[in-house]
């Protein structure tokens, strides 16, 4: 098992100094940073191999085409997906919901009709589906929380209908780090034959990326929150649905014939992969998985639940100090606020201590305002960071307490 | 005192300072000093919403002289919104369009007012300037 030290050697930045004081990165929910080996991967693609994906009859094409191929198998045996034609490479999270928004919109939303998601969606799992509404007729459901911020099951289990035509839901809140029971939401519509998408921004890099475990019909997730780069991520779709689904955007790879009375469409998992990909991209998010395998995914899940407890017990001890989801948060993502002093205050002092936390709404606007809060602080960690780092962040928060008081 | 004088006074006053926290304090002291806007002010009209911060600035013409009141909910915003008004308010309109505010530069507050940094300051001196302008072309004779 590599040492904590030998870790954050592999991820260079973490060294750096910010303000002349060493950075102590806590922004992981917004972006995790790269390992090394995922930059010489990427640089090795523009250094070595870059050609064109899919369309040459070059060494070079070839190679680059293998490589983005592999990539692709790699995801499906991460995400334990059954075939490589379920997994469709998009721009981030954001992409692969707006891609079902449209396309399985098209196909399977018509007026009248319902989507259901949850009030702890990111805005990416929210304003697609309003979209969609919009264009269709259809209305938008919303699954409501308790004052800590649980999902009322009750009320799911009564919003579902006939009228039903699919349930959005992330794995983990990025505003609370609250963990969904997705599993149980997913079992109880397919008792009713409803697909479910599982918004997994949040969840994939803390060992929630098994598709098969949780029978969810879509999962999306970027690759720069899971140690990938930016620009590239994931959509798995189970085939059946994602061959009744019409393209999403038009253009090169996605065809089978062109003439211009009528173009035939690519099998998948090109039929969903309109232009140039980012190959380059999805060639380093397989190199970040690769780096976790290599890691030991038990060993990076105990770094972190240290963390959790003992970040969880230094917060609860500061005085006026309010969490955001209440109770102990399913991953290591805390959301608070201080008594009597603004979150973006407390987030530029913190700043200026080297310290990296993002503060306001967390593009999550409607559960801040159900929690009636204007925003919070949010210190997001992961298996890099360590319990020193977390004895900075509260010493920076009793040093912004001292200064507003 | 013109623009300049004042912008020239708050540098001397920050330039006392190295440390971040001690800046930080300052601005915090602003803050608390700068009168707030009366609650029954602070509607959307005045309401300029960054995705972090809200500010409110008030805009009042008197004797061709633009004199303006600002709150915000965060300190440290205003406490540079107090700068801000410091330098801009209780001048004519033209001295207001034209100000060149490079004390911001100068005591590295251009980080809280780039466009990213969405706290609503960068709009507030758009908005200073506009209300500038708007007051200039209501009142032609009394501002030239």
């Amino acid at each position: 098992m590599k040492k904590i030290t030998e870790i954050r050697k592999d991820f260079s930045i973490l060294s750096t100094s910010v303000y002349g004081k060493p950075l102590v990165y806590l922004d992981n929910a917004a972006t995790t940073q790269k390992p090394s080996c995922v930059i010489e991967a990427m640089n090795e693609v523009y250094t070595e191999y870059n050609a064109n994906v899919h369309r040459g009859v070059h060494f070079l094409s070839d190679k680059a085409s293998e490589a983005y191929e592999n990539a692709r198998e790699k995801i499906r045996s991460f995400l334990n997906a059954s075939q490589k034609e379920e997994i469709i490479f998009t721009p981030g999270t954001t992409g692969s919901i707006n891609l079902v928004a449209y396309s399985f919109g098209e196909r399977f939303v018509k007026k009248g009709d319902e989507i259901i998601i949850s009030t702890l969606e990111h805005h990416s799992n929210i304003v697609p589906w309003q979209m969609l509404c919009d264009r269709k007729g259809a209305t938008l459901k919303v699954i409501p929380v308790d004052d800590n911020c649980r999902l009322v099951f009750e009320e799911y289990t009564r919003m579902l209908s006939k009228k039903t035509r699919l349930v959005a839901v992330t794995q983990v809140s990025n505003a609370t780090g609250v963990v969904l029971p997705v599993k149980e939401i997913i079992e109880e519509a397919h008792r009713y034959n409803i697909p479910v998408l599982v918004d997994g921004a949040q969840g994939v890099q803390h060992g929630m990326n098994d598709v098969m475990e949780t029978d969810c019909d879509f999962y999306a997730f970027s690759g720069h929150k899971i140690y990938g780069p930016a620009g590239i991520g994931v959509l798995y779709g189970k085939r059946e649905i994602l061959e009744s689904m019409p393209p999403f955007q038009g253009g090169g790879d996605m065809i089978e014939k062109v003439t211009f009375e009528k173009t035939t469409y690519n099998a998948l998992p090109f039929k969903f992969e309109a232009g140039t990909t980012n190959f380059p991209g999805a060639i380093g998010l397989a190199r970040a998985i690769d780096y976790l395998r290599e890691t030991g995914p038990e060993y990076i899940e105990s770094l972190e639940k240290d963390l959790l407890g003992y970040t969880w017990s230094a917060l609860s001890e500061i005085p006026g100090l309010k969490m955001a989801g209440g109770s102990v948060p399913g991953v290591p993502v805390f959301s608070f606020n201080l008594e009597g002093v603004h979150h973006y205050d407390a987030g530029m002092v913190l700043d200026k201590l080297g310290i990296a936390v993002r503060t306001g709404n967390h593009c999550a606007q409607p559960l801040i305002e159900r929690l009636g809060l204007d925003g919070t602080i949010r210190a997001s960690l992961c298996f890099y960071n360590t319990r020193e780092e977390v004895d900075t962040l509260i010493e920076g928060i009793n040093r912004v307490r001292d200064m507003f008081f | 005192m013109t623009t300049d004088e004042v912008q020239e006074q708050i540098t001397a006053e920050f330039e006392a300072f190295n440390d971040w926290m001690d800046r930080y304090n300052l601005l915090i002291e602003l803050g608390r000093e700068l009168p707030p806007v009366d609650q029954a002010e602070k509607t959307n009209e005045y309401l300029i919403e960054g995705c972090q911060s809200k500010v409110w600035l008030v805009p009042e013409f008197r004797n061709g002289l633009l004199f303006f009141k600002a709150d915000s909910d965060a300190l440290i915003t205003k406490g540079i919104v107090s700068l801000l008004v410091r330098v801009l308010s209780g001048r004519t309109p033209r001295e207001i369009k034209n100000a060149n505010l490079w004390f911001i530069d100068k005591i590295n507050l251009r980080q809280n007012l780039s466009p990213t940094r969405s706290n609503g300051l960068l709009a507030m001196i758009k908005q200073m300037r506009l209300y500038a302008l708007a007051f200039e072309l209501k009142n032609p004779d009394k501002t030239a």
